[in-house]
């Protein structure tokens, strides 16, 4: 294949982009000073396409893709940010507030969270839809770090990034549904766990569910871009 | 022209959001100016009175007497406003929902009394099984979060309210803020 | 194996019956077996054998009119018997060569006349278990034409020919699947039938796969041949041990056969087939999940593109269809693609096989001709609505589809009108609602399903689906306001456009059609707090607090 077709053009908001072939639309779209929002994917990780907030509308399709995962091609022409686009963002966070018990006053995360961020971002400044208050446990079993259930919102970076960098594989995900619940080893304790207790799922975690026994009630921000870095040294190698 | 009538209430929450409306310190003069403060923890007045420009409600509907009154207040109010996470999503009252009201009562009256455990059936309000926020109850105008809301914020809200300038709340505060 | 090979054994086949002077045919799937068709037959082998008459008895998969089993065809006279006790069996076997019993006798000719019958062709007349009885009906013919006789492409063409869509619920041509599954590139590539079947109240594809399992290997045999791959999977979900233990024997009598393994039928053609068994989960048929399910994964659906055609099982291309689809392979390439293609309506080619349920005289397994009327189906097929309760509403395509209303009995049952019509025609589910159903909780039903089925990867489908049972819950509890079906409304629309896979995305169906066509029952539950069919249990509002 010559180098001609290895390079896509394509238009994201009205703005003409060009690309590598392979390349996800979020990629360009920051390459581009684009912002799509984004709660699941994360720079140096699979991208599931789970959370669904960085849907965006491909013309002359009535199907929105997820810009993590969905590649470009020529003459593609993205829109990022329509009115509909905005809705469905903001009932997204809405679901995900009601869903568990999110208290950000109380929560480690408090100011340093994506969920909170993305609200703040999306003018919600309340939630519509009934809260459904589950009745959540949180496991204090590891001598480093804590995992709060109330807080997770399924994002399953924990688990990638246990499974896809650190090769321990601790974290899955057990149950259907609403009752879905991130689970270590088989559903063992976090601290009677395989975990090797190097500390990357806390930083890749986008709330307050996983955090250092160290910051409890401290300012606690994580520090997920050592992932990139990480991938680069490694394929360095 | 005559002053607008404001109320601020204080359901179930810590009154943090009230004390941060103290924070406004020398502002509050200002705000003075323009509205007249005729139902509020702070005044010495037993009932709500029967046209309010403007409430602050503070504080999530905890139990059946939260309810009467928040029932009460729309009725009586033009402009409602949730200050503070706890009348906007439950916050910190609202954790007692997973396991519900009964185990909060034995935990204060009965596990921790140390004479004559015994659960109040008078003065104190029957409790709901869940906390809710308000907006659950009646329609609320303005929502403003926080944890409390920052005197800043207040500011900058009741302002804008008083003058009817549009208001611009999520680049004033959010959850937890 | 070759041609004259089958010839022959068809011809035995058809030796060994004309020993006998009559054929008993027992109903002996699910429905039947469970109202004691097993014993019956047992019965009516030991009145044979005491009679002396020359009667072959014969077990056969599902006959269709479930609903009055447990059956019995007596041929060559095409005699139908219903609700055969097991102590009926004398009587059935006295009467042969005389007239029939009368009390026994149903007149089923309404019920059959409007069916045509391609995917169940044999159903009703074979003996599952046995291949010569396949092959005797003219089966692994198509595969051995097409090896010997057709090039893959050609099978291929024949197919698009067809105009066959997918029977799994999608309506994608199956042609074009097949075309770019041949044309991906690779050595190794896979062919996979989906028999999960979890759609409530649907049973065509167990009936097939217990009833003629056959006919489902031999179809993805063709298919195999046609893209270019050597293994397959079916995968059944285990709570169909009848269909996997017919299947497992099917498996291994085509073996014997020469029909599946190495250089089949002479030619360079390789093909096996294994069983993978589902845990039960309705998403693990969603394609994506069921192939992470078949790696041994969790079966969580994943975003598409890539389809399954470019990157499936292992990453490498796969064609992945239903058990109908499969089912229809051998006619078409037998009787050609044009043959199909005159049957059915404009853009649904063929036939499909419906389970029809609910208020309906005749319950079980029907066959149409696609376009067929829906009051066909409902009035003359299915007899109707028993009890002197008048029809409200069909719904089809299962959690996926909506509610049709009485009004649109006119309705051509194909894919483009069920879809205009807010419903889908999925994978063959149809219920029947009379004037006793609640359409505001039958459309709670369905999202209680879809909540519970949701495999919880996205928020939309995992919140929104749990969100709107509650708010559904509410309007049926009479608790409901109009703000909560504005909500309700929006959730749809979210729900719908932003979910990963079709669970999420078809999930608000039931709600939107049932809202579209009987909005006055929603506002009859919170204006007037009066549930119009009786069914949700509305308590006395609540005193308003002062
Ligand atoms: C939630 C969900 C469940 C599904 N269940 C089934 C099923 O049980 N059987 C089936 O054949 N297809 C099912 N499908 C459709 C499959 O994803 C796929 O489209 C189909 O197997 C393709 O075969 P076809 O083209 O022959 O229809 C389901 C789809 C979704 C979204
Ligand atoms: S614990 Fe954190 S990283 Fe893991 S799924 Fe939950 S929110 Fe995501
Ligand atoms: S739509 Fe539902 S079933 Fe499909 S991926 Fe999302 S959560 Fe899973
Ligand atoms: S960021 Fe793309 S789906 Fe979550
Ligand atoms: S099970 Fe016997 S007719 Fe369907």
């Amino acid at each position: 294949m010559n180098d001609a077709v290895e390079v896509k053009t394509l238009i994201i908001d009205e703005q003409e982009v060009s690309a590598r072939r392979g390349q996800t639309i979020l990629e360009v779209a920051r390459e581009n000073g684009i912002q799509i929002p984004t709660l699941c994917s994360l720079d140096g990780l699979s991208s599931v396409g789970a959370c669904r907030m960085c849907l965006v509308e491909i013309k002359g399709s009535n199907k929105l893709l997820p810009a993590c995962v969905a590649t470009v091609y020529e003459g593609m022409e993205v829109t990022t940010n329509s009115e509909r686009l905005q809705k469905y963002r903001r009932n997204i966070l809405e679901l995900l507030f009601a869903e568990r018990n999110h208290i950000c006053s109380v929560c480690v995360s408090n100011g340093h969270c994506e969920l909170q961020t993305l609200g703040q971002q999306h003018g919600l400044t309340h939630v519509r839809l009934p809260y459904r208050n589950p009745d959540l446990h949180v496991d204090a079993s590891h001598e480093r770090f804590t995992v709060d259930h109330n807080r997770c919102v399924l994002c399953t970076r924990c688990v990638r990034v246990c499974a896809e960098i650190e090769g321990a594989h601790i974290w899955d995900v057990k149950g259907r549904g609403i009752d879905s619940i991130v689970i270590t080893d088989l559903n063992q304790p976090w601290g009677e766990s395989a975990c090797t207790r190097c500390g990357k799922c806390v930083q890749v975690c986008p709330t307050g569910a996983l955090f250092d026994k160290s910051k409890v009630g401290a300012d606690h921000p994580k520090y997920p871009d050592f992932l990139p870095f990480l991938n680069m040294m490694r394929e360095a190698q | 022209m005559s002053k607008l009538k404001l109320a601020t209430v204080w359901l179930d929450g810590c009154s943090g959001c009230h004390m941060s409306i103290l924070d406004m310190d020398e502002r509050l003069l200002a705000i003075a100016e323009v509205v007249d403060i005729v139902y509020s923890p702070i005044v010495d007045t037993k009932d709500y009175p029967d046209a309010v420009d403007i409430a602050l409600v503070e504080g999530a509907v905890a139990s059946v007497d939260d309810e009467r009154k928040i029932r009460k207040i729309r009725a009586h109010t033009k402009l409602l406003v949730a200050m503070g996470d706890c009348a906007i999503t439950g916050n910190v009252p609202s954790m007692r929902n997973p396991i519900g009201p009964q185990a909060i009562l034995d935990r204060a009256y009965i596990e921790n009394a140390s004479a004559q455990p015994q659960i109040p059936c008078v003065v104190v309000p029957q409790l709901l099984r869940v906390v809710r926020p308000i907006h659950e109850f009646v329609k609320v105008d303005v929502f403003l979060p926080g944890c409390p809301p920052s005197a800043d914020t207040f500011h900058a809200a009741l302002t804008a309210l008083a003058t009817g300038v549009p208001l611009d709340i999520p680049a004033l505060t959010r959850f937890g803020a | 194996m070759n041609i004259e090979e089958l010839e022959q054994i068809a011809e035995s086949v058809r030796l060994e019956n004309s020993r006998y002077d009559f054929e008993v045919n027992v109903c002996m799937d699910l429905a039947c077996m469970s109202q004691g068709s097993d014993r019956l037959r047992d019965e009516l082998v030991k009145a044979a054998e005491a009679s002396g008459k020359k009667v072959l008895v014969r077990r056969t998969g599902c006959m269709g009119p479930c609903s009055s089993g447990p059956l019995v065809r007596v041929d060559p006279e095409e005699t139908l018997y219903h609700h055969v006790k097991a102590g009926d069996a004398e009587a059935i076997v006295s009467s042969l060569g005389g007239d029939p019993v009368p009390a026994l006798q149903c007149d089923l000719n309404e019920h059959f006349d409007k069916q045509v019958r391609v995917v169940l062709e044999n159903a009703g007349h074979i003996d599952p278990e046995k291949i010569d009885d396949y092959i005797a009906r003219d089966g692994y013919k198509a595969l051995l034409t097409a090896l010997t006789e057709m090039t893959p492409n050609g099978v291929v063409h024949r197919i698009t020919e067809s105009g066959l869509r997918g029977r799994g619920g999608g309506g994608y041509p199956t042609g074009l699947k097949w075309g770019t599954v041949a044309k991906a590139g690779g050595d190794l590539k896979y062919v996979v039938c989906n028999g999960d079947e979890g759609d409530p109240g649907a049973f065509m594809d167990r009936s097939v796969m217990e009833g003629d399992p056959h006919r489902i290997i031999e179809g993805m045999a063709i298919a195999a041949y046609g893209v270019g791959a050597s293994k397959g999977f079916i995968y059944v979900r285990a709570e169909y041990p009848i269909a996997v233990s017919r299947l497992t024997t099917a498996l291994r009598e085509a073996r014997r056969r020469g029909l599946l393994g190495n250089g089949i039928c002479g030619t360079t053609f390789n093909f096996d087939v294994e069983i993978r068994l589902g845990a039960g989960a309705f998403v693990c048929g969603e394609e994506t999940a069921l192939l992470a399910s078949i790696e041994g994964r969790r079966g969580t659906p994943r975003p598409r593109p890539p389809y399954p055609a470019v990157s499936g099982l292992w990453g490498k291309p796969t064609l992945i269809n239903n058990v109908e689809t499969y089912a229809n392979v051998a006619p078409i390439v037998r009787n050609g693609g044009k043959w199909f293609f005159n049957m059915g309506s404009e853009r649904s080619k063929g036939t499909k096989v419906f389970a029809l349920t609910g208020r309906i005289t005749h319950t079980g397994l029907i066959e149409v001709p696609l376009g067929i009327k829906l009051w066909e189906i409902i009035d003359v097929i299915g007899g109707g609505v028993p009890g002197g309760h008048t029809l409200k509403a069909v719904q089809t395509g299962g959690p996926s589809g909506g509610c049709i209303p009485a009004e649109m009995l006119g309705l051509g049952v194909s894919y483009d009108a069920l879809m205009a019509a807010g419903s889908i025609m999925g994978s063959g589910g149809m219920i029947v609602m009379d004037d006793t159903s609640c359409m505001v909780n039958v459309a709670r039903f369905f999202i209680e399903f879809c909540m519970t089925e949701s495999c919880g990867k996205c928020i939309p489908c995992r919140a929104g689906t749990a969100q709107m049972y509650t708010l559904l819950t509410r309007i049926c509890e009479g608790q409901g306001t109009m703000d909560d079906l504005d909500l309700l409304v929006e959730l749809c629309d979210t729900v719908k456009n932003a979910s990963l896979c079709g669970l999420g995305q078809t999930a608000p169906n039931p709600v939107l059609s049932t809202l579209k066509y009987f909005r006055n029952e929603y506002i009859e539950h919170i204006v007037h707090k009066r549930c119009p069919a009786g069914v949700c249990n509305i308590q006395a509002p609540v005193e308003v607090l002062a």
